[in-house]
């Protein structure tokens, strides 16, 4: 493989290490903070689940960004990643609660624009629609989820420290979904942009197992997760746990809970045919925001509780990273196109 | 695997669970002892039986401190309950202290053999049943606190009424004892002891103060 190809793959790679440093504080951020499950055990669970989950169930959320602007060459999808990284970067500074989601949409935006080719709007409006649902999901689901275990916590009665050692497990079953969703859903984020320009070969093994030039992607876009989930994410976790989420390790639960599953339906291809063939509208498969959901599953717990421990200013926050973030990301993705194309002299678009 | 220790975390839960039942059994039994204790010591005639009863409330009281070390050692070595790990080695540091002050009492009155008058000794049994009653109360909140957070404030009730009582046969108590004929060095020596037993409702109503914050800080 060429030294240009595995420097423009970088750009996905370090998408992966931001998310891996990122998202893994929101499915085991708290049962780490809290130190309900050691760092370690969360970060090889973390670590193996997003790696299947990015292999197995990736392809949905990326055929669908696909649909919205199908970068065709290497240097673009290269500058798309770069733009995305960037204008996270920026936005987290600014104390925006931001995800690479609605960045590298940007980005695609931005390279649609700078190359003339078309957006498709319809896809366009079902990927906004989703990042309005997802919290709002999540805040719902994680109300039904508090509403059952209460009830069930108050006829159980089990004893404090039985309910502990079921709440880690919980957690680190939880966890490992959560790191299965957040690979499923979120992989397209990272390595999406280039599957169409794949620069691997599928490879089979004894005629019976085909791995794919897509699959091996996710799998380096995995590893690059995994990488970040290692070597980053302990400190995030620990804020995590200990200043944004200050609540018991059964809510914690209980939101990570309602977070791995609207990321997972928003990957699942095996839930959207089931839906279809049921004859009920199928969902579609967009990469969602992994901060977000969580923050709409504390703020579904905050409202049960009376509504005073919700940070509405979190809520609001959230709202405007929807709209900014994606333009921030398209004007950069822009400029930086510009330059591989007119100061490197690199093709962006076939 | 991966340092979760599965098996070894049920088992030491179900060990804890029952080391802290056992707590709170010996509590209770010390409770007990201790309200036949005092009717014994009144009965002059029954002194040997009163100091193998005082033995008897001492190797509890070993035993309820053993626990507790070894509770300590167990929530901080495994890393259990991190959320309400202080809270309860608080409450059984307290829990001990109660056990303390009726180990207290019996050495008072072993050592320093008060002389009750025969008047006073219906209103000294009966202040010793509230008292033991406010801690059976106690160890309900106590129990209540482990398994079921939602019977907290009732049992918690129970100890505040039975602390109100003591208080009233306590007054009660005293004010006999200083309206008696015995001299001034007798009645200040009665009353010690007296609110030394008392003593024993207001801690048990500070502890079930505490525990119904707990209790609220545990809710999902």
């Amino acid at each position: 493989m060429e030294l240009t190809i595995i420097i423009f793959l970088l750009g996905g790679l370090f998408l992966g290490w931001s998310l891996g440093a990122n998202d893994a504080a929101n499915v085991f951020g708290t049962a780490v903070g809290t130190r309900m499950v050691q760092f370690k055990t969360a970060a090889i669970v973390c670590s193996i689940f997003v790696i299947l989950g990015a292999i197995i169930s990736g392809s949905g959320t990326t055929e669908t960004l696909g649909k919205l602007g199908s970068i065709n060459a290497l240097p673009g999808a290269f500058a798309a990643c770069i733009a995305a990284g960037l204008s996270v970067y920026i936005m987290t500074k600014s104390g925006l609660p931001v995800s690479t989601t609605q960045a590298i949409v940007g980005a695609i935006i931005g390279w649609n624009l700078y190359t003339g080719s078309s957006t498709n709007i319809q896809v366009l409006i079902t990927i906004l629609g989703t990042w309005v649902l997802c919290p709002i999901i999540a805040g719902l689901l994680s109300m039904l989820f508090f509403v059952i275990t209460k009830n069930f916590l108050q006829k159980a009665k089990l004893h404090i420290l039985r309910l502990d050692a079921y709440t880690r497990t919980a957690l680190l079953l939880a966890g490992a979904f959560g790191a299965y969703s957040l690979g499923a859903n979120n992989i397209a984020n990272v390595m999406g942009v280039f599957v169409p320009i794949s620069p691997f070969t599928d490879i089979n093994i004894l005629n019976d197992f085909n791995f794919s030039s897509k699959e091996q992607l996710f799998l380096l876009g995995g590893i690059a997760i995994a990488v970040g989930v290692f070597t980053y994410s302990k400190k995030v976790m620990f804020t995590v746990g200990n200043d944004l989420l200050k609540m018991s390790p059964v809510a914690a639960f209980i939101v990570v809970l309602a977070h791995s599953i609207v990321l997972f339906l928003f990957a699942s291809q095996g839930i959207s045919n089931f839906l279809q063939s049921i004859n009920l509208p199928s969902i579609p498969l967009v990469p969602v925001s992994s901060s977000q959901a969580v923050v709409g599953g504390v703020i579904g717990i905050g409202l049960l509780k009376g509504g005073k421990e919700v940070q509405w200013t979190i809520a609001r926050k959230i709202s405007i990273g929807w709209v900014l973030l994606p333009i921030l990301a398209a004007l950069i993705s822009f400029i930086i196109l510009f330059v591989l194309q007119n100061i490197f002299n690199l093709t962006v678009n076939y | 695997m991966f340092g979760l220790k599965s098996t070894s975390l049920f088992g030491e839960t179900k060990k804890l669970e029952r080391e802290i039942d056992e707590f709170v059994d010996i509590l209770s039994e010390v409770g007990l002892v201790f309200k036949s204790i005092i009717p014994t010591y009144l009965s002059s005639s029954a002194n040997g039986k009163f100091d193998e009863m005082v033995e008897q409330v001492k190797l509890m009281e070993s035993k309820a401190d053993k626990i507790t070390k070894e509770v300590e050692h167990t929530l901080y070595e495994e890393t259990l309950i991190p959320d309400a790990r202080s809270d309860v080695l608080r409450v059984l540091e307290h829990l001990d202290e109660v056990i303390g002050m009726y180990q207290g009492n019996c050495y008072h009155f072993s050592i320093q053999k008060p002389n009750f008058p025969k008047e006073f000794h219906d209103d000294l049994i009966d202040l010793t049943e509230t008292v033991v009653n406010c801690v059976e109360a106690l160890c309900l909140t106590v129990r209540s606190f482990f398994r079921d957070i939602k019977s907290v404030r009732d049992n918690a009730h129970k100890v505040t009424f039975y602390e109100k009582e003591s208080d009233i046969k306590f007054s009660s108590l005293a004010r006999k004892i200083f309206d008696s004929n015995l001299s001034l060095d007798q009645k200040m020596h009665l009353r010690y002891f007296v609110e030394k037993i008392d003593r024993i409702c207001d801690q048990a109503e500070d502890i079930s103060d505490e525990i119904q914050i707990y209790a609220i800080k545990r809710s999902v």
